[in-house]
C-alpha cells in the first residue's frame, strides 16, 4: 500500500542541541554487554542465606517450579469458594503449561460471580455504572456513551419484540377450533 | 482505610479495608501519598493477567511516609518521604545480587517467571497494592529510596516505574550514536523511552501509535518525529522506505498486549484472550528493524503463548530483550537525570484525581477520555 504520509523528514535536524544528547552513550553497550552485574552466583544453585520466613497466616498457592514459598509473599485474597478450588487444581501444574493457566481465568470469572454473591449477602447492591466509570464518560464522552446507550437499548427491544412475536405464533389464535 | 478494590473486568471501587500490618520483620508500612494508575494495569483491569482475584487492590507506583517498621529495617525511619519501585527485592538472592531485581526469587511464590510486584495479581505475588491509603512495603531496607531534598513528589513517584522502564527500554536497545530508533507505543511508557533514547545518542527517534493528541505530546516533549499508524498504511513498508530501506536500528515496544492495528491479533489477543495479548506492536517490531538489529521489550503481556513471526528473528539475525525494569539500580542515575533538568517526568501527569474517585480515574485512562496520558491518585491525607 502507498504510503499517505507526507512529512517523512527528520523533524529534529541537530539531535546534540537536545538537553542531555550522549550522555549515557556506552559504546560497550552492545547486545552481548549484559544488564546485569554478572557474578555466576547461580552457578552454586539454590544456596543464598534466606531472608527469614514470613509466617503462614493464610493459604498460599505456590508454583511447582520452585520447592518452597517465597521468604516474603502477599496475603491478599487468599483462595476461597468454587474459584478456590479451581485455582489449588490449577497449581498442580507447571507455569509450562495450559493445565495452569486456563483454569486460573476461569477461576478469575467465576470469582467475578462469587464477588456478587458475596455484595448481596452483605446487602450491597454494586453500582455497576459507578464501578466502570460512567460518570467520568458521561463528562467527557457523552455523545459516545449516549450513542453506545441508545444502541444497545434498541437492539435488546428488537430482540424482546422478536422473541414475543415468536411466542404469540405458537399460540393458537383465539376463537379457531380445533379438530 | 480507603482502598481501591477490583470487582471483575472494567469494574473497580472504592472500599474500606483492614489496615496493613506489618508481617515480616523486614516489613516497612506507608502512608500513601501519590500513587499512578499504571498503563499495566490496565492489563489487569481488563481481565487479561490470569489469577487476578477479585477484592484486590491494585497499584505498583507509589509514594509515602513511613508509618510503621520491622524489628530488622536499619535504613528507614518513621517519618521518611520514600519513593517506592515497583519490584519487591530481597536483595540476597543470585538475581537481586547481579542487580536483577526485577527478577528477585524471594517475593514470588506462585510464578517463577517474575518478581514480586505491588498490586499486580497473583502472578504478581499476591501483595495489594498501593492505590489505598496505606500499602505493606516487604524488604523495607532494599527497595524504598528517601525522596531527595526539593525533589517533587510527581517527579519522585514517576522515578517508581515510568522513568525507569522507559529508561531502561532504551538502554536494552543497546542504542549506539546515530541510531535510529523506532519506539512503538506514545503511553507514558513510550513517551519516556522515546526522550531516554536521546541520552544514548540516538541520531533519530520515530514514535508510533494511533491516539493523535498523544502522539503531539510526545512529539515536542521528546522531541521526536510521531506518526499515526492509521495513516501509514502498511507500517513495516513506512519503516523500510524511512530509513532507506534498511529498517530500524532498534526498535522498542513499549505497547504490550493491548495493541491496536490489526484485527486477528485484537481478536485472538484481546477479545478471546486465547494468546498473552495482541502483539500487534511486537509484529511490526521484529519486521521492521534492520537485519542485526535490537528488538526491547518492555511491554507487558501474558504468561500464555502469544503470536510472533519468530521465524523472521531467526532469518534476520535479530537481538530480543526485555525485562521488568531493575529500579532500584537506575535510580541513582536517574534522579540525577531529573535533578539537573535533563528529565522532566512530571510534565507527563495530567490528571491528579482523588483516590475516592478511582473508577472513573481508571475510565478515564481506559478510554483514553479528556487528553489523558498520566493519571495519579491522591488520597485524602495527602491533599489536606
Amino acid at each position: 500500500m502507498e504510503n499517505t504520509v507526507k512529512d517523512m523528514e527528520k523533524t529534529v535536524k541537530d539531535p546534540s542541541q537536545i538537553k542531555g544528547w550522549g550522555v549515557d552513550a556506552d559504546a560497550n553497550n552492545d547486545p552481548t554487554y549484559p544488564m546485569k552485574n554478572r557474578n555466576n552466583g547461580e552457578h552454586e544453585g539454590y544456596s543464598w542465606e534466606r531472608p527469614p520466613q514470613q509466617p503462614r497466616s493464610v493459604e498460599i498457592l505456590h508454583s511447582n517450579e520452585r520447592p518452597n514459598v517465597s521468604a516474603v509473599f502477599g496475603t491478599s485474597t487468599p483462595p476461597a469458594g468454587l474459584s478456590g478450588m479451581i485455582r489449588r487444581a490449577a497449581f498442580k501444574y507447571s507455569e509450562n503449561s495450559y493445565g495452569h493457566w486456563l483454569p486460573l481465568m476461569l477461576a478469575d470469572r467465576v470469582g467475578v460471580v462469587e464477588g456478587y454473591l458475596e455484595d448481596l449477602s452483605r446487602g450491597h447492591v454494586p453500582n455497576i455504572f459507578a464501578e466502570r466509570g460512567w460518570k467520568a464518560e458521561w463528562k467527557h464522552n457523552r455523545k459516545s456513551l449516549v450513542t453506545r446507550v441508545v444502541v444497545g437499548a434498541v437492539i435488546a427491544s428488537a430482540a424482546v419484540a422478536y422473541l414475543r412475536s415468536g411466542s404469540n405464533d405458537s399460540k393458537p389464535k383465539k376463537g379457531r377450533r380445533r379438530r | 482505610m480507603l482502598a481501591m478494590n477490583f470487582r471483575g473486568p472494567l469494574r473497580v471501587r472504592i472500599d474500606h479495608k483492614p489496615m496493613p500490618e506489618v508481617l515480616h520483620p523486614q516489613d516497612a508500612i506507608v502512608r500513601v501519598t501519590r500513587s499512578c494508575i499504571c498503563g499495566s494495569d490496565l492489563h489487569l483491569y481488563n481481565g487479561s493477567v490470569p489469577d487476578t482475584r477479585v477484592g484486590m487492590t491494585f497499584g505498583h507506583e507509589v509514594t509515602g511516609v513511613v508509618e510503621e517498621l520491622g524489628t530488622e529495617v536499619e535504613k528507614l525511619k518513621i517519618g521518611d518521604h520514600v519513593l517506592v519501585p515497583f519490584n519487591i527485592a530481597c536483595g540476597k538472592c543470585v538475581f537481586c545480587q547481579q542487580e536483577l531485581y526485577g527478577n528477585c526469587h524471594e517475593s514470588n511464590s506462585q510464578a517463577t517467571a517474575v518478581g514480586g510486584i505491588y498490586g499486580y495479581s497473583h502472578t504478581g505475588g499476591g501483595y495489594d497494592g498501593g492505590q489505598a491509603e496505606y500499602v505493606r512495603v516487604p524488604y523495607a531496607d532494599v527497595g524504598p529510596t528517601v525522596i531527595p531534598e526539593g525533589m517533587d513528589p510527581d517527579d519522585a513517584v514517576m522515578l517508581t516505574d515510568v522513568v525507569p522502564t522507559g529508561y531502561q527500554a532504551a538502554e536494552m536497545a543497546g542504542i549506539q550514536r546515530g541510531d535510529t530508533v523506532v519506539v512503538f507505543g506514545a503511553g507514558p511508557v513510550g513517551i519516556m523511552a522515546a526522550r531516554c533514547a536521546w541520552l544514548f545518542g540516538a541520531g533519530r527517534v520515530i514514535v508510533i501509535d494511533h491516539i493523535d493528541y498523544r502522539l503531539e505530546f510526545v512529539k515536542n516533549y521528546a522531541p521526536c518525529e510521531a506518526y499515526n499508524f492509521n495513516e501509514l498504511g502498511d507500517v513495516v513498508v513506512f519503516l523500510k522506505r524511512t530509513t532507506d530501506w534498511l529498517g530500524a536500528d532498534v526498535v522498542i515496544d513499549a505497547v504490550g498486549a493491548e495493541a491496536a492495528g490489526r484485527a486477528m491479533q485484537t481478536l485472538l489477543g484481546r477479545k478471546l484472550l486465547m494468546q498473552g495479548g495482541s502483539a500487534t506492536a511486537l509484529h511490526w517490531a521484529i519486521n521492521g528493524v534492520k537485519k542485526g538489529g535490537i528488538v526491547s521489550i518492555v511491554g507487558v503481556y501474558g504468561p500464555i503463548d502469544t503470536l510472533v513471526p519468530i521465524g523472521n528473528v531467526v532469518n534476520k539475525g535479530l537481538t530480543i530483550r526485555g525485562n521488568q525494569a531493575s529500579v532500584k539500580r537506575l535510580l541513582p542515575r536517574l534522579i540525577e537525570h531529573v535533578q539537573n533538568g535533563i528529565l522532566d517526568p512530571k510534565a507527563l501527569i495530567t490528571h491528579r484525581i482523588p483516590l475516592e474517585e478511582v473508577s472513573d480515574a481508571y475510565r478515564i485512562f481506559s478510554a483514553k477520555l479528556d487528553n489523558c496520558i498520566k493519571p495519579v491518585l491522591i488520597p485524602p491525607s495527602a491533599r489536606s
